[in-house]
């Protein structure tokens, strides 16, 4: 097999190209309206201004490099850097933006290329075929980046560098590029425990004497922390400001489109329990942003999320830093999806894209481990599913389940590839992974039938959410015991379905 | 393996719908708009007048205005897809007043009509005829094939893009070709009936089916099996075209006026530039002032005989898969270059054949298949189509590299100067004098590369042949 990595790029240019005309979210606007701010307005302005209300709540790198690109967008069509210009959305300003996006996933191309070499597959392998197709195809990405519209695919592109420079041992490079990531975008602070145990344990606390393990230590907090000062120095005067929008606690435990985690079937659970209760209200799912009291169940404070994540991130981080050398990057790698998986399912106001933490570096292990792939798998069914609600126009129906069934078929596909004789699903899994064909039937053409369309606008959503909330769980439960060792990876389905309920029950 | 048939499948429809969010042929463009509106205006007139009154010029259907002009099969799609229109919109289809109905919803509708079509028919013809092409469930022939076959990017361009439904009629065919391949004449005359029966077009392939159809009754060894399965095949197609032709049978008038629908010989040789001989013969010495409409129109009968005549005849004394998609591909080229009122469209007619017979010759099919899509270039332009055509041969081209990583030099010549020439007409503006420059280069040079086609196609239906 010839190396096909460049052959896989420009397919995947192609189709992002193909889609520009596509239907866009109000992301789009944002990301106008910072271009505007960042050319317009004076430094310590950015993180003040409000004439839109999409203000700036990225960090300070990400505001660069809103500027860098206001400086080519000058001459494409200077009307949209105008603040004032609110919702503007000429031809040019279109093909501007989605081609920025298009032109820096460049980053994301070579961060593949590392990663997929630091893991050691041979350039001309199925594995490096198939985890190019699975990293440079990405649903995932191309539903938030190439239609929603976003900037991840850099953003990735860093992670995975970073990732790369780590299992390659080049801590210090790793260590910078996951700080200017965070600069980037502040969410990525989901896997940064795992980053900061892995460079404790086998970067500084690997030296062999107490003033080495010093000097390391001083060298990577230097290294650390320069992207911060860089990034924030300007704007030191302004730090509560700047605090506040990157941290917006008043809003409210769920999103207006509940992402598919566990407070997802908590809310669910309130609702059902209230109806069954006849107490009036219930956990809203009206679409508006807002903060959520639930009628029954006990309300959830931002502490109280906060703590839940941390102590379902403990044991995979001490086993990480008890983990051995020859062994650690493959734990390293479950522990970055599992820090990024707690904070997705426990996380205070968490986003559906968000699942993309957990999804993108889990197709790295789907490559190198046959039981790591099999639970990859059913994460990637109800994941990328569980992105639809973002695409809601009716133009982009046929586009959004055509292209998820592609990428989940190839994969299937690519699975029995790369592992020979690979073992396949149990029953219910297969009959969980079946039942996602139930809620397009349901919203497309069951709804209409029954009448209940009007009645209850929002159940497509919800049994999305629900739905593939219980996937993600049962992902979480059967993945982190897995990694941890407590299965043996072998006969997995017993232990994880009772974790499953424990969940559900809590 | 049949999982990632599924995930091609899928690719091809995901493709598809993408192409449909762009632009479609007349948007926005009063009075006559394009093939969108024909196709609506079909729906129409469908949907409101009697069957018999479908052809007729009358006060409630301007002939001059977008008439049906293709076979009744197509009539009765156009009804279907009117009455559901009409269940969505009455506005759609109301008669008269609809004309140039646009909107976003309507669009929506028209798309997914194809898109329908494209599931419910071509996918699955091809699907059909990748299979019966390569029976074994091992190996990455049937993947390949099929791959490209449902992401070929002319068609959808086509279909999904300037909008037509093509994908109905070329599918009945592939589905008459699997039929072939697996031994089922019966299935295969009755496929292909409906096909030339959704599009007059389909003449193009028809040479083919009847020699090899002739070909396995003459082959009987017995006079009596002969007749036998001549007249069963007879019959299956009288009476495809008896019930299909049924409202317009009563009267002999009436037929003759449906035909003279279909074959409209005053509209001349050619319209638009199309890369034909007759268009570059046009180049150096003017056809319409030498030869009347009718002269012509028997020169082209004559010439495209001729030059369909040796592969069918070969065809018809050795008939096998190979040498049967080879006549397929070498009469349509022999039809779209030599016969009269060729479209630029018509050359997705020999593009069928041509994806199938990718599985022996790839990168000559390849070349042809970009060429193919080249030769479109300007119909897709005027439809602002232009960039995702262009992105889309690339993919299809790198598509290709991916699950055929070979290498070949014949074709870069080709494919340079194909790029060359696309570069050029962005860049470079036409002169006022001539207005029509660069379609006419982009014809001029499709047409030669499908002369040598033509003739290489032969050539190798002979060897092969020995």
């Amino acid at each position: 097999m010839k190396d096909l990595f460049w052959h896989l790029v420009g397919i995947s240019t192609g189709l992002k190209i193909l889609l520009i005309p596509a239907y866009h979210s109000t992301d789009f606007e944002v990301h106008r309206n910072w271009l505007a701010i960042t050319h317009s307005l004076p430094l310590n302005r950015w993180y003040v201004e409000a004439t839109s209300e999409w203000t700036l709540d990225y960090p300070p790198l990400f505001a660069y490099f809103e500027w860098l690109l206001s400086q080519v967008a000058r001459y494409v069509d200077p009307r949209m850097l105008e603040v004032s210009n609110l919702g503007y959305e000429s031809k040019a300003t279109v093909y501007f933006q989605r081609l920025s996006v298009i032109v820096t996933d460049l980053v994301y191309v070579l961060g593949v290329r590392s990663c997929l070499g630091a893991l050691g597959l041979a350039r001309d392998s199925q594995q490096h075929f198939a985890g190019a197709m699975l990293l440079l195809l990405n649903v995932g990405l191309i539903f938030v980046d190439h239609i929603h519209f976003q900037y991840n695919g850099f953003l990735f592109g860093i992670l995975l560098l970073s990732i790369g420079y780590l299992i390659r041992q080049r801590f210090l490079w790793s260590a910078f590029a996951f700080a200017v990531l965070l600069n980037f975008k502040h969410i990525f602070l989901y896997m940064a425990p795992a980053f900061g145990v892995y460079l404790l344990r086998f970067y500084c606390l690997e030296q062999a004497s107490v003033a080495g393990m010093a000097s390391a230590m001083i060298k990577l907090l230097a290294v650390g922390l320069s992207p911060f000062a860089v990034a924030f120095g300007p704007f030191v005067k302004q730090l509560p400001e700047v605090l506040a929008r990157l941290f917006p606690f008043k809003r409210g435990l769920t999103h207006a489109y509940w992402a598919p985690n566990f407070w997802a079937l908590y809310n669910a659970a309130d609702k059902v329990a209230a109806s069954l209760m006849r107490v009036p209200g219930g956990a809203t799912s009206s679409g508006l942003v807002q903060e959520v009291k639930h009628s029954v169940l006990p309300t959830i404070t931002p502490p109280m999320t906060f703590i839940l994540t941390l102590v379902f991130m403990l044991p995979i981080l001490v086993k990480l830093f008890r983990s051995s050398k020859k062994q650690s990057p493959l734990v390293f790698l479950r522990s970055v999806i599992l820090c990024s998986c707690s904070s997705f399912v426990f996380g205070w106001h968490v986003h559906e894209k968000a699942i993309l933490l957990v999804l993108i570096p889990l197709c790295l292990l789907t490559l190198v481990n046959r039981e790591d792939a099999r639970y990859s798998y059913i994460l990637a069914i109800a994941g990328y599913f569980s992105l639809f609600p973002l695409l809601f126009d009716p133009d982009l129906f046929i586009p959004r389940y055509s292209l998820y069934m592609s990428y989940v078929a190839m994969l299937y596909g690519q699975l029995y590839r790369i592992f020979p004789g690979f073992r396949g699903f149990h029953v219910w899994e297969w009959l969980y992974m079946l039942g996602f064909l139930v809620i397009p039937l349901y919203e497309h053409l069951l709804s209409f039938v029954l009448g209940l369309d009007k009645r209850l606008p929002f159940l497509p959503l919800l049994l999305t959410s629900v739905y593939a909330g219980l996937g993600v769980l049962y992902f979480f439960g059967g993945y982190y015991l897995y990694a941890l060792g407590l299965n043996g990876g072998n006969k997995a389905a017993g232990g994880t379905a009772s974790v499953k309920r424990k969940r559900k029950t809590k | 393996m049949k999982s990632e048939l599924l995930a091609a499948a899928f690719l091809g429809l995901a493709v598809r719908s993408i192409i449909s969010l762009y632009s479609y042929s007349g948007f926005n463009t009063p009075p006559m708009y394009g093939d969108y509106e024909a196709q609506r205006h079909w729906q129409e007139v469908t949907v409101n007048l009697d069957t018999g009154e479908w052809y007729t010029n009358s006060s409630n259907n301007d002939l001059m205005y977008w008439g049906l002009d293709y076979p009744p099969l197509t009539a009765y799609h156009s009804y279907i897809v009117g009455k559901l229109g009409k269940a969505i919109n009455p506005r759609f289809v109301e008669l008269h007043k609809s004309r140039g109905y646009q909107s976003p919803e309507h669009k929506r509708f028209m798309r997914s009509t194809v898109v329908a079509a494209d599931i419910l028919v071509y996918l699955p013809a091809l699907l059909a005829v990748c299979l019966c092409l390569d029976k074994s469930f091992q190996g990455d022939d049937k993947l390949f094939l099929f791959m490209l076959t449902v992401v070929y990017p002319g068609q959808i361009l086509i279909d999904n893009g300037h909008f037509q439904y093509n994908n109905i009629s070329l599918g009945l065919a592939a589905a008459a070709v699997a039929a072939i391949l697996r031994g089922r004449l019966y299935i295969a005359s009755f496929f292909f009936t409906l096909a030339l029966n959704y599009k007059q077009m389909e003449l193009y392939h028809s040479l083919p089916f009847f020699a090899f159809l002739l070909g396995e009754c003459v082959n009987q060894e017995r006079f009596g099996a002969f007749v036998a399965r001549l007249s069963r095949i007879g019959a299956i197609v009288l009476a495809t075209f008896a019930i299909l032709w049924s409202p317009w049978l009563g009267s002999l008038p009436r037929a003759l006026g449906v035909l003279q629908r279909l074959f409209p010989v005053a509209r001349g040789v050619f319209e638009d530039k199309v890369a034909n001989v007759w268009c570059a013969i046009n180049v150096v010495w003017k056809l319409k002032k030498h030869l009347l409409n009718d002269q012509m129109a028997l020169v082209c009968i004559g010439c495209t005989l001729i030059a369909a005549l040796p592969t069918n005849i070969a065809l018809f004394r050795r008939r096998t898969q190979l040498g049967f998609l080879l006549a397929l591909f070498n009469t349509s080229l022999a039809f779209f270059l030599f016969s009269f009122q060729v479209h630029e469209k018509t050359i997705l007619l020999a593009a069928l054949p041509a994806l199938f017979l990718l599985k022996w010759w790839p990168n000559e099919m390849l070349l042809f298949l970009e060429v193919s899509v080249f030769s479109m270039l300007p119909l897709l332009a005027r439809d602002k189509l232009l960039l995702p055509a262009l992105v889309s041969t690339v993919t299809f081209h790198l598509l290709f590299k991916c699950l055929r990583p070979e290498h070949s030099h014949m074709r870069n010549i080709s494919n340079i100067v194909m790029i060359i020439i696309v570069a050029a007409s962005l860049l470079i503006p036409a002169p006022a004098r001539f207005p029509d420059l660069w379609p006419l280069i982009i014809s001029v040079i499709s047409c030669g590369h499908f002369v040598l086609f033509f003739v290489w196609g032969n050539c190798q239906h002979f060897v092969f042949k020995s």
